[in-house]
């Protein structure tokens, strides 16, 4: 059963917040670069941005930029939010290429929720919300 | 093995009834809060003055968005002096762990008799939907705007991760949502009593694929509240005391947010988080899976059931589906009856506490779907953000 071409929220409804560990992930996604946070001592990446690395302790941070790809390692194919009955979403947890351990929660959007598979590989896109911020959103590989 | 001797009991359970979301207005929480703290009192034949100690879970939380306060509860109901007040952190994890905290109270000698209470009432913000509507912070900015917007959508995620690991079927999770059904059937307070078929999960609406309608928990309101107190004190009360064999919370850091950050390494992730809290409580009560005759299993979404069936031992990581469509679980016929209140998929959702309260009356020998000659009682905390929590409760003294 198809469930049309998976979305994402409507984005002048996504509203974001910051703080001082995780604003640099926002503002380089606002450039269209996918960052992740690295520890400036022992390289351990780490995401959602939080002070400290957990294998360290060091407050040193880095925020390389990632080549945007990555792989599903799980996800869930939503239908409906509150407000929007009949949207579809494919809510997918993904492994960062580039920043082993780190993991970013997203959405899959431009495919058949049915084609979605744990271990596909997806690229990011950069996608207004609310407030001028982007969010990074993916879509399957496209390309080479 | 051998259960270790025990120090405290519970004395008294308390419940009002139970009611689909929203319907116990104009009732207050506080109202519905109080009624189930003075039934207990009742049940154990103490009086509400008697109450020294409060001990919760879920950060105090009164369901979602209220919040429980000790001196309204001392002002509403005339108790004089209370020398412990204290909450679990986190949600629904505790539920099962708060009454360890009623008895690290009593064994350092902070309090006497202590009350555990959770009411539910869903007039102003249901369930859910309650991730959609919070207010976005830093950290929550990292999930909310997938559009998971509530804790059944987590863990479908988990689920999927557990399905392709391992090849877990969605006719287990039906298993588990249609035995829990079956066990609700005859209780008078049940909210759901009809049957379901493997044909009306299957047909059932999909909420979060791999996760339908029948997974999910009720929406509902109601208060319990349980009154824990010492053994010395226990023996000139009302009720044969149900003795508090063991109770552990907390978890690894492998697990830690759970479904809020989705870091855990691939076998955590597609597990319940349970694993660490069910060895140290295994352990304390120097008991194993083997020696559990009632399982009362948080039952949230019907996947984690499956989950903690392996996190506690009762069949291998993996092994969860395949042990579930045996019909293991079952009340009539299963090896190891689980949730035979019919929980929160079927009976009502109070946030863990309906599974102590049927963990007490199986040790009591006064369930309505009573486990012949069970000696033994597994009760769980929520799968969820640490701490986890499991308890084991004794046949009666």
């Amino acid at each position: 059963m198809s469930a049309g071409v998976a979305q994402a929220l409507p984005g002048e409804g996504v509203r974001i917040t910051t703080n001082p560990d995780t604003e640099p992930f926002w503002e380089a996604a606002k450039e269209d670069r996918l960052v992740a946070l690295k520890c400036g001592s022992c390289g351990t990446f780490r995401m959602p941005p939080t002070p400290f690395c957990p294998n360290c302790q060091s407050k040193e941070k880095e925020w390389p930029e990632l080549s945007g790809r990555a792989t599903v390692f799980s996800y869930s194919v939503v239908h409906g939010f509150p407000g929007i009955k009949d949207i579809v979403l494919v809510a997918a947890v993904l492994d960062l290429e580039g920043a082993p351990g780190a993991r970013l929660v997203s959405d899959i959007v431009e495919v058949d929720p049915d084609d979605v598979r744990i271990g596909m590989e997806v690229e990011v896109l950069f996608s207004p919300i609310a407030d001028g911020w982007k969010l990074p959103l993916f879509r399957p590989v496209t390309s080479g | 093995m051998s259960a270790t001797a025990p120090d405290v009991a519970i004395v008294g359970v308390g419940a009002t009834p139970y009611y689909r979301r929203g319907q116990s207005w104009p009732r207050t929480i506080t109202e519905l809060a109080g009624d189930a703290i003075l039934a207990a009192c009742e049940e154990a034949g103490l009086s509400v003055t008697d109450i020294d100690g409060f001990a919760y879970y879920s950060e105090a939380g009164a369901g979602y968005g209220d919040k429980f306060d000790t001196a309204l509860f001392m002002e509403t109901l005339g108790i004089p002096e209370v020398t412990f007040s204290a909450t679990l952190t986190s949600g629904g994890g505790g539920a099962a762990g708060s009454i360890g905290l009623a008895r690290a109270a009593i064994l350092s000698g902070d309090a006497n008799v202590v009350v555990t209470v959770m009411a539910l009432q869903q007039a102003r913000q249901r369930l859910g939907s309650v991730f959609a509507a919070a207010a976005p912070n830093p950290i929550n900015s990292f999930l909310q705007p997938s559009g998971l917007s509530g804790p059944g959508h987590l863990m479908s995620v988990l689920t999927r991760r557990h399905m392709h690991d391992y090849g877990t079927r969605r006719e287990a999770f039906a298993e588990i949502a249609i035995s829990q059904r079956q066990n609700a059937l005859n209780r008078p307070k049940a909210i759901m009593r009809d049957p379901i078929t493997l044909e009306d999960y299957f047909n059932a609406r999909m909420i979060a694929d791999p996760l339908c309608l029948l997974d999910f928990c009720l929406e509902t309101d109601g208060a319990i509240a349980v009154i824990t107190t010492s053994l010395d004190r226990a023996k000139d009360l009302r009720q044969p005391p149900v003795p508090v064999i063991a109770a552990a919370h907390g978890g690894s850091r492998d697990w830690g947010r759970a479904f809020a950050w989705f870091g855990m390494p691939q076998e955590t992730f597609a597990s319940s988080g349970h694993a660490a809290v069910a060895k140290r409580l295994y352990d304390r009560a120097g008991v194993g899976p083997e020696d559990i005759d009632v399982a009362l299993l948080y039952d949230h979404f019907s996947p984690m059931v499956l989950m903690q069936l392996e996190d506690y031992g009762f069949c291998k990581k993996g092994e969860g589906g395949e042990f579930v469509e045996s019909g293991a679980i079952r009340y009539e016929g299963g090896s190891i009856p689980v949730n035979t209140h019919g929980g929160q998929l079927s009976e009502c959702y109070i946030i863990g506490m309906t599974h102590i309260l049927e963990g007490v009356e199986q040790m009591r020998g006064t369930a309505i779907n009573q486990v012949s000659g069970a000696e033994l009682a597994l009760v769980t905390g929520g799968p969820a953000s640490l701490p986890v929590s499991g308890l084991v409760l004794g046949k009666h003294l």
